[in-house]
C-alpha cells in the first residue's frame, strides 16, 4: 500500500478499501474493474493478502459472493464500478435481501463535483439500491471511508444478515486521509438487533410445546444464518420433544434429511406429509422462517387450528403474513438455546404416538413417486442417481430455478446446513453457476454441483469463462428437457396449454459449448448413460458442462394448486390430466 | 381497482384481506442524515403504505436528530408491519405510536388564503375569529389566515372559507407530542 506520511494510517481512500478488507479478514473479493475504481484496483495489484475474482459480468460477482458467503457464514465482498457495473448488482443485492445473506458491495462513483451532472457511467447508486440493500452509504470525505467501511461489514453480517452497499466518488479513492482499524462506536447508535428472546416468551412457548398433541418444527433459512451451532440446537430440540419437523426450502440441512423426524420440504412443492402435518397440527413451532406465501398456501386456510410460536431476529416478520400467538424476537440459536434449557428442566417430552401414526399414513401415500423409464432420463431420477453418486464426498449444491430447483429440493438429501444455495425468496435464474463459482473458491477441495436448468443457465452460461481462469472444477449439472419447464407447467395448468415462449427452440449444444470455454462436456441420453457420465464429472477436476438430457414434458409435483389450502394437494398418481384440469378450473391462484 | 373480469389462473393468491382501517400517527426519531427521509418515503411507496401527512424537521441540532411525523392509513396488521419496517432501519432510533399511547396532542398549522369584498369580507373575518386564526397579511380585497389546530378544525376552517373566496391553503401536516413530563 501507499503511504503518504510516516503515519501509517495515513493512506489513499482506495487503500483504507483494502485495508478495510484484510481487517475484515476478507480473502477474496469478487469483482470487475471500470473507470471509477481504477484506484482501488491499482491497490489491490500492490498486495497478495486480498485474492480478486474477475467475474465476466457483475451479476456474476454479485451471485458467486452470495454463494460465497452462504457456504461460509462469512460475508461475500463485491467490487464493481459506477454506471452499468452498479446497475449489474441490482438482482444480486435483491437476491440477497430476500434470502438475508451478508453481501459488502463496494462500488465506484464519479467525482463528487460531477455527481448529479450526468457524467460518464453515473448512476445513482444510493437511490437505485436503497430499496434492495439493508442499508447503504455514499462517502463523501475520505476521512468518514474507513468509519462506514467498518459500519458496512457489521451491518451486512448482524442482525438479519443483508447486502449493503458502500459507494465511493473516485475523487474520494485517490484523497490521503485518516484510516483507523474497526471499533464499536462506528456503528449508528440506532442500530440495535436484538439477539436474545424475552423469557417469558420462551416460557410460554415451552408450555406450548409441552402440551401438544399434535405438534409441527417449522423451520428456516434463520436457522442456517445464525450458524452451525443454531443447527445443532435444532437436532437437539427435535431429540428432546420427539416432534417431527419440516422445512422450508431455504433451511434444507439445518435437520438432517436422513433424520427420524424428517418429514421433507413444505409449501408449494412440499411433500404430502409435511403440508398435512402443517395443516392438522395444533402447536407449530416456526423457528426462523417468515411464512412466505409459498409455503403458507391460502392464508386464511393456513394452519386453522394451530397455535404458533414464532422465532425470528427480525420483529417485521412477525404478524406479516399470519397472525402468531407467541412470537419471539431473537437469535435462533440463541433462543433455541434458553428454549431447550426451560424445556429440559420444566417440560417433559409429550406422547405423541397417535400423531405419528397419523403423518406415517400421510407418509404411506409417497407423494414424490414418479414413473421409471428404461429409455428416457426421468429428471427426479438424474437427481437420485446424482445424490448417490456424490454420497461420501464434500458436497456442495446451487440450483438456478424452476422445476429443476425443486426436484433438487425434494431428490436431493442434506444432511449439513451451508450445502445448499439456491434462490428462494427472489427466485433468480442464473444464480446457481456464478454461485457455484463462489462456493468453490471457499472450498477449493470440495466438490460443487450447480444442478441447473437448460433455460436458467443460460442467463449467466459466461461465468464458465470465470471457472476455467481460476481452475474452479464447478460442475453443471444440467437437467436439459429444451423447455422453461416451470413457465410451461403453469401454462399447462392455468393457461389452457398454450406454450407461450416456454421452448427454447435454439438450444446450444452444451457439449461443443464446455470445449468453447475451454471445459469439459458430458452427455448423458440415456438412463443407463448415467452412472458412468456421473462418475466422469466427479472424477474430473476441471470445470463441467454436462448436458443430461431429460423427459420433457415431466412435470413437478406434488403441489398446491391456485388458491388452495395445505390438505388440498394435488398427487403426482393423481395428477392425471382430467383431475388437474378439475383442481385449477377457475383456481384463483397462487404458483 | 384491479379486478380482473373472472377468476383468473394466477401466480399469486388474489384475494385481499378486508379488515376495516384505522389512522395512526407515528413519531419517528431518525439521525439527521442524507438520504434518511428517501429511506422513509421510499419504504412506504415501495410497501404500498399510504402516507396521509408527513412533517420533518431537525429537532437536536447537536445530535443531529431529526423528527419525522406520519400519518397513515392501514388495517391493523399493516399498521404494525409499517412500525416494525420503519424501526428496523438503519439510522431509525425509535418508533412511537402516538394513537395507541392515546396521550398525545397533534397540531397543525395552515395558511389560508381568501379574496372578496363586502360581506364575504366581513363575515371571513369573522369566522377567522371564532376560530381564533390570525390575520397575518391582508389587502383591500384578500386576507392570509393563520390558524393552528388539529386537522379536522384546520379543514373545518377551509371548508366555511370556500364559499366566501378561497384561494389557497398551505398546511404544514401534523406535528404530535405525548403529554406528560416522558420524552418520547
Amino acid at each position: 500500500m501507499t503511504d503518504q506520511s510516516n503515519d501509517p494510517n495515513q493512506m489513499t481512500g482506495a487503500a483504507m478499501i483494502v485495508r478495510a478488507l484484510i481487517d475484515h479478514g476478507v480473502q477474496h473479493i469478487f469483482g470487475y474493474p471500470g473507470g471509477a475504481v481504477l484506484p482501488i484496483y491499482d491497490e489491490i495489484f500492490q498486495q497478495s493478502e486480498v485474492e480478486h475474482i474477475l467475474v465476466r459480468h457483475e451479476q456474476g460477482a454479485g451471485h458467486a459472493a452470495e454463494g460465497y458467503a452462504r457456504s461460509t457464514g462469512k460475508p461475500g465482498v463485491v467490487l464493481v464500478t459506477s454506471g452499468p457495473g452498479a446497475t449489474n448488482m441490482v438482482t444480486p443485492l435483491t437476491d440477497a435481501l430476500m434470502d438475508s445473506i451478508p453481501l459488502v458491495c463496494i462500488t465506484g462513483q464519479v467525482p463528487t463535483h460531477l455527481i448529479g451532472n450526468d457524467a460518464f457511467q453515473e448512476c445513482d447508486t444510493v437511490g437505485i439500491t436503497r430499496p434492495c440493500t439493508k442499508h447503504n452509504w455514499l462517502v463523501r470525505d475520505v476521512n468518514d471511508l474507513a468509519k462506514v467501511l467498518h459500519e458496512a461489514f457489521y451491518v451486512a453480517s448482524s442482525g438479519r444478515p443483508g447486502p449493503v452497499v458502500v459507494d465511493v466518488p473516485k475523487d474520494v479513492q485517490f484523497a490521503v486521509g485518516t484510516y483507523h482499524p474497526p471499533r464499536k462506536d462506528d456503528v449508528h447508535v440506532s442500530y440495535t438487533p436484538r439477539v436474545k428472546g424475552d423469557a417469558t416468551q420462551i416460557r410460554k412457548a415451552v408450555a406450548l410445546l409441552a402440551s401438544a398433541k399434535r405438534p409441527v418444527i417449522y423451520s428456516g433459512g434463520g436457522v442456517i444464518n445464525s450458524g452451525p451451532e443454531a443447527s445443532k440446537l435444532l437436532r437437539e430440540l427435535v431429540e428432546v420433544t420427539g416432534f417431527p419437523i419440516t422445512s422450508t426450502l431455504m433451511g434444507l440441512g439445518a435437520y438432517p434429511a436422513s433424520g427420524k423426524n424428517w418429514l421433507g420440504m413444505l409449501g408449494m412443492h412440499g411433500t404430502y406429509e409435511a403440508n398435512m402435518t402443517m395443516h392438522g397440527c395444533d402447536v407449530m413451532l416456526c423457528v426462523g422462517a417468515r411464512f412466505d406465501d409459498r409455503i403458507t398456501g391460502r392464508t386464511d386456510a393456513f394452519s386453522p387450528g394451530s397455535k404458533k410460536i414464532h422465532i425470528d431476529i427480525d420483529p417485521s416478520s412477525i404478524n406479516k403474513n399470519i397472525r402468531v400467538d407467541v412470537p419471539i424476537i431473537g437469535d435462533v440459536g440463541n433462543v433455541l438455546g434458553d428454549l431447550l434449557q426451560v424445556f429440559k428442566a420444566e417440560a417433559k417430552k409429550p406422547d405423541i404416538k397417535t400423531w405419528w401414526q397419523e403423518i406415517a399414513t400421510w407418509r404411506a401415500r409417497n407423494s414424490l413417486a414418479y414413473k421409471k423409464s428404461n429409455d428416457v432420463i426421468l429428471p427426479q431420477y438424474a437427481i437420485q442417481k446424482l445424490f448417490e453418486a456424490t454420497r461420501g464426498h464434500d458436497t456442495y449444491i446451487t440450483t438456478e430455478v424452476g422445476q429443476h430447483q425443486m426436484w433438487a429440493a425434494q431428490f436431493f438429501g442434506f444432511e449439513e446446513p451451508h450445502r445448499w444455495m439456491t434462490s428462494g425468496g427472489l427466485g433468480t435464474m442464473g444464480y446457481g453457476l456464478p454461485a457455484a463459482l463462489g462456493v468453490q473458491v471457499a472450498h477449493p477441495d470440495s466438490l460443487v454441483i450447480d444442478i441447473a436448468g437448460d433455460a436458467s443457465v443460460q442467463m449467466t452460461m459466461q461465468e464458465m469463462s470465470t471457472a476455467v481462469q481460476f481452475e474452479l472444477p464447478i460442475k453443471i449439472f444440467i437437467l436439459n428437457n429444451q423447455y422453461m419447464g416451470m413457465v410451461r407447467q403453469w401454462q399447462q395448468l392455468l393457461h389452457g396449454n398454450r406454450l407461450s415462449h416456454s421452448y427454447s427452440e435454439a438450444l446450444p449444444d452444451f457439449v461443443k459449448l464446455a470445449d468453447a470455454f475451454g471445459c469439459v462436456g458430458i452427455q448423458a441420453i440415456k438412463p443407463s448413460d448415467l452412472d458412468g457420465a456421473l462418475k466422469e464429472m466427479i472424477k474430473v477436476k476441471r470445470p463441467v458442462l454436462f448436458d443430461c438430457r431429460v423427459a420433457a414434458l415431466e412435470n413437478c409435483f406434488p403441489m398446491i394448486p391456485s388458491g388452495k389450502a395445505h390438505n388440498e394437494m394435488l398427487l403426482p398418481v393423481e395428477a392425471t390430466d382430467e383431475a388437474t384440469a378439475a383442481a385449477f378450473a377457475g383456481g384463483k391462484a397462487l404458483v | 381497482m384491479n379486478q380482473p373480469a373472472n377468476q383468473p389462473a394466477s401466480a399469486y393468491f388474489l384475494e385481499e384481506r378486508h379488515d376495516p382501517n384505522e389512522t395512526h400517527t407515528l413519531s419517528v426519531l431518525v439521525q439527521n442524515e442524507p438520504g434518511v427521509l428517501a429511506r422513509v418515503i421510499g419504504l412506504f411507496s415501495g410497501r404500498g403504505y399510504n402516507i396521509d401527512s408527513l412533517t420533518v424537521s431537525e429537532t437536536e441540532n447537536q445530535k443531529h436528530l431529526s423528527r419525522i411525523t406520519i400519518v397513515t392509513t392501514g388495517t391493523p396488521m399493516v399498521i404494525e408491519q409499517i412500525k416494525h419496517q420503519l424501526d428496523r432501519m438503519i439510522p431509525v432510533y425509535r418508533v412511537v405510536d402516538m394513537t395507541i399511547t392515546g396521550r398525545s396532542i397533534e397540531r397543525e398549522l395552515a395558511m389560508v388564503k381568501v379574496s372578496g369584498r363586502g360581506d364575504s369580507r366581513v363575515e371571513a373575518l369573522r369566522l377567522a375569529d371564532a376560530f381564533r386564526a390570525r390575520v397575518i397579511d391582508a389587502t383591500t380585497e384578500s386576507f392570509v389566515f393563520e390558524i393552528t389546530g388539529n386537522s379536522s378544525k384546520i379543514s373545518q376552517f377551509i371548508d366555511l372559507m370556500r364559499p366566501l373566496g378561497l384561494v389557497e391553503v398551505s398546511r404544514t401536516g401534523v406535528a404530535a407530542i405525548g403529554r406528560g413530563p416522558e420524552g418520547m
